[in-house]
This record gives C-alpha cells, structure tokens and sequence, in this order.
C-alpha cells in the first residue's frame, strides 16, 4: 500500500465523521437527484443546481439536508409520487415541485413525510400536485413559506395542499395556498400552530380540522373558499386575528364549526359571507372583539350549541345578524355593537338602554321556509319584524343583548 | 296625433305649475341628498331609498293621479264637446300625467345621484324601476277613475289597491308559503312575484345588494332565474304588461263613458 493511499484512506475516514456535500447538477459528478441521495449518508447535505429533474418516487430514508440553487424543477410529469421523506430531521428548501399524480388509489404527494419528525419544509414552490405536502405520525414539523398552486376542477379528482394526519407539535407559517380541494387539512393532530398563511380559492375548505385538539391559528386569511373554514370534532381551538372572506354558496360558510368544545374565537374578520359563523353542537366556545360585515347571516347558532359567550363583537351591516332555529336559547349576547339597533343612551355610558334582539322574525321565517327569502326588505316584513322586536312571540325570548353598545369597538 | 301633443304640452305646464309637484321633487331630493351625507356608505343609502321608492311612489302615483283624473272633469267635458278623438284626450291626459311625475322623481334623485357617486347599475335600476312603478300606478288610477264615476269610491279603491300590492300582498305569500310548506314553492314564488309590479322592483333591486344572503340555496335560484335572459324578458315584460293592460282598460271605460 502506497503513502498517498493510506493517506486518502484516513481522510475517508475522518470526513464519515462530519457532514458533506453532494453536488447534483446537470453539470456536476451526479445528474439525478435519486443517485445524489444515494451517495449522501446521514446528516449530508444534498445540493441541487439550477436544472429541470424529470424524477418520481425519490426516498429519503436517513437524515439530510436537501437545498435547491437557482429554483431547481423536480417534474414528476403527472404520474407518482415525488418524494418520500421516512427519516427525521429532513430539510427541503428552495425547490419546485411538479407534477404528483392524480390517483384514485394512492395519496400521491409532492412532498410526503412519513413517520419523520423535526422535518423542515421551507421557501418552496409547489405547482400542479394532487397532494402537494402530506405529513403523517410526524412531529415538531416546520412547514414555512411555500407556495402551493394546484388547479382543481372537482373534489373527487384533487388532493389537499398541506395534509396533516396524527402530526403533534407541527407550525405551519407563512404558506400561499390555493386551487386544491382542501388548503389545509388536518385530522387528529394536535399541538399545531397555524399562522401567517393565505388560503385561498380552494375548492372545498380552505382550512379543514377533525378531531384536532389543542391547536391555534391565528393571523390567517381564508378568502373565497368553496365552503370557507371547517372546524369539526375538536377541543381547546384558539383562534384569532384571522380573516374569512368572501365565501359564498349555497352551503359556504365563513367559519364552520361542528362539536368544538372549550374554545376561543378572538379579533377575527369575518365579511361578505353567505353564512359567517356556523355553530353547531358547541360548547363554552368564548367569541369576542371580532367583527361581522356585510354577511348573508352573520352568526347562526343551532339550537344545540350550550354556553357560548359572543361579547364585543361588531355586527355591521349584515343582512342577518343571528339566526337560530329554535325558540330555546342557551348562549349569552352581551356587549356586542349592533349597526342595525336603534336605542338611545341616556347617561352616556356608551351601553345602550334599551336591550337589543338579533334575531328578527323573518330570518325565522326564512330559517323554516327558504323561498320566504324573496321577501326580504318588504315593507310587511319590516312591519311584522318591529311587531315581534317588541313583543316577541315566536322569536327566542332569552337571545337578547341587554347591554348593546352604541359604538363599535 | 297633433291634438295628442297639444294636450300633453298644455297638462305638463298645468301640472308643473302644481305646488304638489314642487313638494313632491323637493322632498325626494331632500331625501336622497340627506342620506347621501348622513346615511353612511352608499349600499346603505341605496336600500333606504329603494324602501321609500318603493313605498312612496306607488301612493303618490296612485293618489295623484286618480285626483287629477276627478278635478279635470269639466276640463273633459269642454274638451270632449269639440271635435277630438276620446283616444287623444285620454292618452293625452295620461301622459301629461305621467311624463310629469317620472320626470320630478329622476330629477329629486337622480340629482344627488350626480353630485355625490357616479352612477351605477343599481342607481340606474332604482331609477327605472321608479319611473316605471310611476307609469304602472298612473295607469291603475286612469283605470279606476274612468270606471267609477264617484270620486269618494275612486280615491278608496286606489287606496285598498295600494295596501294591497305594497303590504297585504306579502302578507299572503308568506301565508301560502306557510300553509304549502311540504312543497317546493321556489318557482311559485317566482310566479307570485311576477304578479305584483312592487314586489318586482324590489327584487330587481335585491339582486344587486343583498347577494350574500341571496347566495343561499333557494337565493341562488333566484338570482338565477332574474338574472338570465329568460329572467330579464319575464321581469320586463311583467312590467311592461302591468303599465300597459290597466291604462288600456281605463281607455276601453273611458271610450264608452257617458259624460
């Protein structure tokens, strides 16, 4: 054995000690990036240069750095899925995604994380996938900045943008989502902190909850979505500062929520939605200080929802401020600031004198007779809608704000 | 013809000398330019005034005319014992009636239209549909003002058919809604809308606000249906029948009228 070779040996050694780097380029040792993470080993990082990667079904299965330079393509060119993380702590930065299969069978991801926690998903874009980023039984994942484009046609036949199930712990900041069927869904994870994010045009929800406890999003705009925000099955949801905008629809809602228990819902924006609030089956859910505008009905409130509190809400210009479908109430309106009331404030506490009913009559009607809805604004409906606010007979007696404010705040 | 515009020239100059029809643009343009400035944003101001629209202008048309027809009863008789057609007597008498008080409501709200926000389609619609609200009742009150003799009954009938169409009317739609509420009554309602010119204007002025709410399901279908085509030519034609039929009417009583 030469000098010069056992030389070269004890550096082989020395380097399997501490990361790399492993060039993938068109004009570099490794042109695919499938064989680029072939010769990576655990804690490496694979750099990937400007290029167009027509690749599928690339797997990761020990912990790795991959970065993109110069916005580098992987094409799956419809077909497949496009890469598989099964290791924790995997960064993926600085791609763009093409291309994951339609299927009917497989939930064909851009980006899939299985089983791997403390992964990284950042400064990505992800273009015409069925599931652009699907994450199950991982934690402490960052999905940060990315772009997310899909061009749905119908439900059946397009996946969600971020897809998150049994995830604990995860963030999800900053993303641009939009044209999937979902913008972002989760189900069963918990511990996740939702923010930043726009989701937008999507055809179904432009976020989707089941059976997620102890989450909070927050700082979120949700605008134009097929059926606006879902909430379902879960407990101990803060939500606050986020925007639900311009859902419309026959079943559009701006928030959704169905069995939320222990709740918050604080400072959000809701406006021109068919239905702004949607609460059924929910309990102890503490909504306050956000603001309803130019909604179809603002808030509708089942009948088996149970001690929700609404205080300093504002309420302005909506067609319908509450809607229920019972004569029973079991939620307190206090404190709300109501454009529609017309009392007086006499001491000038800035609180109304006299109480304030939401519910006027004709949304009951409507409520129990949709073509009624084409009556609305008669001047016989304004008439029998003055009649019940004095004298309530079939509206819910107990919904009522006994202290309405004069100002919004 | 030439009789026809001699005497709507001579009723425009009759009737703008009116004091009630001074009254009458004063008080739109007062309203319409003080909930301009107080009312708040203009989808606000424009739901306040299509109710006054709606309201007022059937009652004042109604009314107004119906008088007028009464009080020029010896103008009639002097008029009908020269040589002219009863025809351009009395769609001369309609039309300078008409022209008058379409023209005192596009100017006491179209004004402040102007000077406070451009016009768009939903001003233009509340325009139309007032002028043609104004032509339908116009027409109603010739109707019942030719056919009965005594002014007492007449200005009575023109009272109960106001309350009728602008009040009672909804009242029984939301009844028969309630008694037939195991069907589905999305196109009867439709068709019931159809019949009474009111309820027309007001839903012509819906669809351009209240769309959130009117995104529902049962809404979707409305907007459907009086947004298409179809829609529009039924709309149209419902009120061009309702100003036209009841002033037709009126000429076939006034024609074999003995004075």
């Amino acid at each position: 054995m030469s000098v010069s070779r056992s030389i070269y040996l004890l550096l082989l050694l020395i380097s399997a000690g501490e990361a790399s780097i492993v060039h993938v380029g068109p004009d570099q040792a490794y042109v695919s990036i499938a064989k680029g993470i072939l010769a990576t080993s655990k804690g490496d990082t694979l750099l990937v240069l400007a290029g167009h990667y027509q690749e599928r079904g690339l797997l990761v299965s020990h912990s790795l750095t991959l970065i993109g330079r110069d916005d580098p393509v992987i094409d799956a060119g419809g077909e497949g899925e496009i890469l598989r993380i099964l290791a924790d702590s995997v960064s993926i930065q600085g791609f763009t995604f093409r291309g994951a299969g339609l299927s009917h069978l497989d939930e064909n991801a851009a980006v899939r994380l299985e089983t791997a926690h403390h992964g990284t998903v950042q400064n990505n874009r992800f273009v015409d996938n069925f599931f652009a980023i699907y994450v199950s039984q991982s934690s402490h994942t960052s999905i940060l900045n990315n772009m997310i484009q899909g061009k749905a046609m119908t439900e059946s036949r397009s996946g969600n943008a971020i897809h998150l199930w049994y995830c604990k712990n995860a963030v999800i900041d900053n993303n641009q989502v939009q044209g999937h069927r979902d913008g972002i869904y989760l189900e069963f994870v918990e511990e996740c902190e939702i923010r930043n994010n726009i989701s937008s045009r999507n055809l179904r929800y432009g976020l989707h909850f089941m059976f997620s406890n102890h989450n909070k999003y927050h700082h979120n705009q949700f605008l134009d979505n097929g059926a606006g925000v879902a909430v379902m099955y879960s407990r101990h949801v803060d939500m606050w500062l986020n925007t639900f905008a311009d859902n419309w629809g026959g079943a559009a809602y701006g928030l959704l929520l169905k069995d939320i228990y222990d709740s918050s819902i604080v400072d959000n924006i809701f406006a021109q939605n068919t239905i702004g609030l949607y609460s059924e089956a929910c309990n102890r859910v503490n909504i306050e200080g956000n603001r309803f505008e130019k909604n179809g009905w603002a808030v509708k409130v089942m009948a088996n929802s149970m001690d929700n509190i609404f205080t300093r809400n504002n309420f302005v210009s909506n067609t319908f401020d509450v809607a229920t479908n019972s004569r029973q109430n079991f939620n307190s309106f206090n404190n709300n600031y109501w454009s529609r009331y017309k009392g007086y404030d006499l001491d000038h506490d800035g609180v109304g004198d006299v109480p304030y009913r939401p519910v006027k009559l004709f949304s009951l009607i409507v409520e129990k007779n949709e073509p009624a809805l084409m009556l609305m604004r008669s001047i016989f409906i304004e008439i029998i809608d003055n009649a019940e606010s004095y004298l309530p007979i079939l509206t819910p007696e107990t919904l009522i704000d006994q202290k309405p404010l004069m100002r919004k705040n | 013809m030439n009789t026809l515009l001699k005497i709507i020239k001579y009723q425009q100059h009759d009737l703008l000398r009116s004091r009630w029809i001074l009254i009458y643009t004063v008080i739109f343009f007062l309203l319409t330019d003080g909930l301009f400035r107080f009312g708040g944003d203009a989808s606000q101001v424009m739901l306040s005034l299509m109710n006054v629209v709606l309201f007022v202008i059937p009652l004042v048309s109604i009314i107004f005319s119906a008088m007028y027809f009464y009080n020029s009863r010896e103008f009639l008789e002097l008029l009908l014992s020269q040589p002219i057609a009863r025809f351009s007597l009395y769609f001369g008498l309609l039309l300078g009636v008409g022209m008058p008080l379409s023209l005192v409501f596009l100017i006491g709200v179209g004004v402040p239209f102007i000077y406070h926000a451009s016009i768009n389609i939903s001003q233009a619609i509340l325009l139309i549909s007032g002028v043609l609200l104004t032509w339908i009742y116009t027409g109603v009150a010739f109707l019942i003002a030719a056919k009965n003799d005594q002014r007492v009954r007449g200005i009575g009938i023109s009272i109960v058919l106001w309350l009728l169409t602008a009040i009672i009317y909804d009242g029984l739609i939301v009844f028969i809604l309630f008694a037939l509420q195991d069907y589905p009554l999305e196109k009867v309602v439709i068709l019931l809308s159809l019949a009474n010119p009111i309820d027309l204007g007001r839903i012509l002025m819906l669809l351009q606000f209240d769309i959130a709410a009117l995104m529902g399901y049962t809404g979707a279908l409305f907007s459907k249906f009086y947004g298409s085509l179809w829609g529009s030519i039924m709309v149209v034609s419902a009120l061009t029948l309702w100003a036209g039929i009841p002033a037709w009417l009126g000429f076939r009583y006034f024609v074999r009228k003995d004075f």
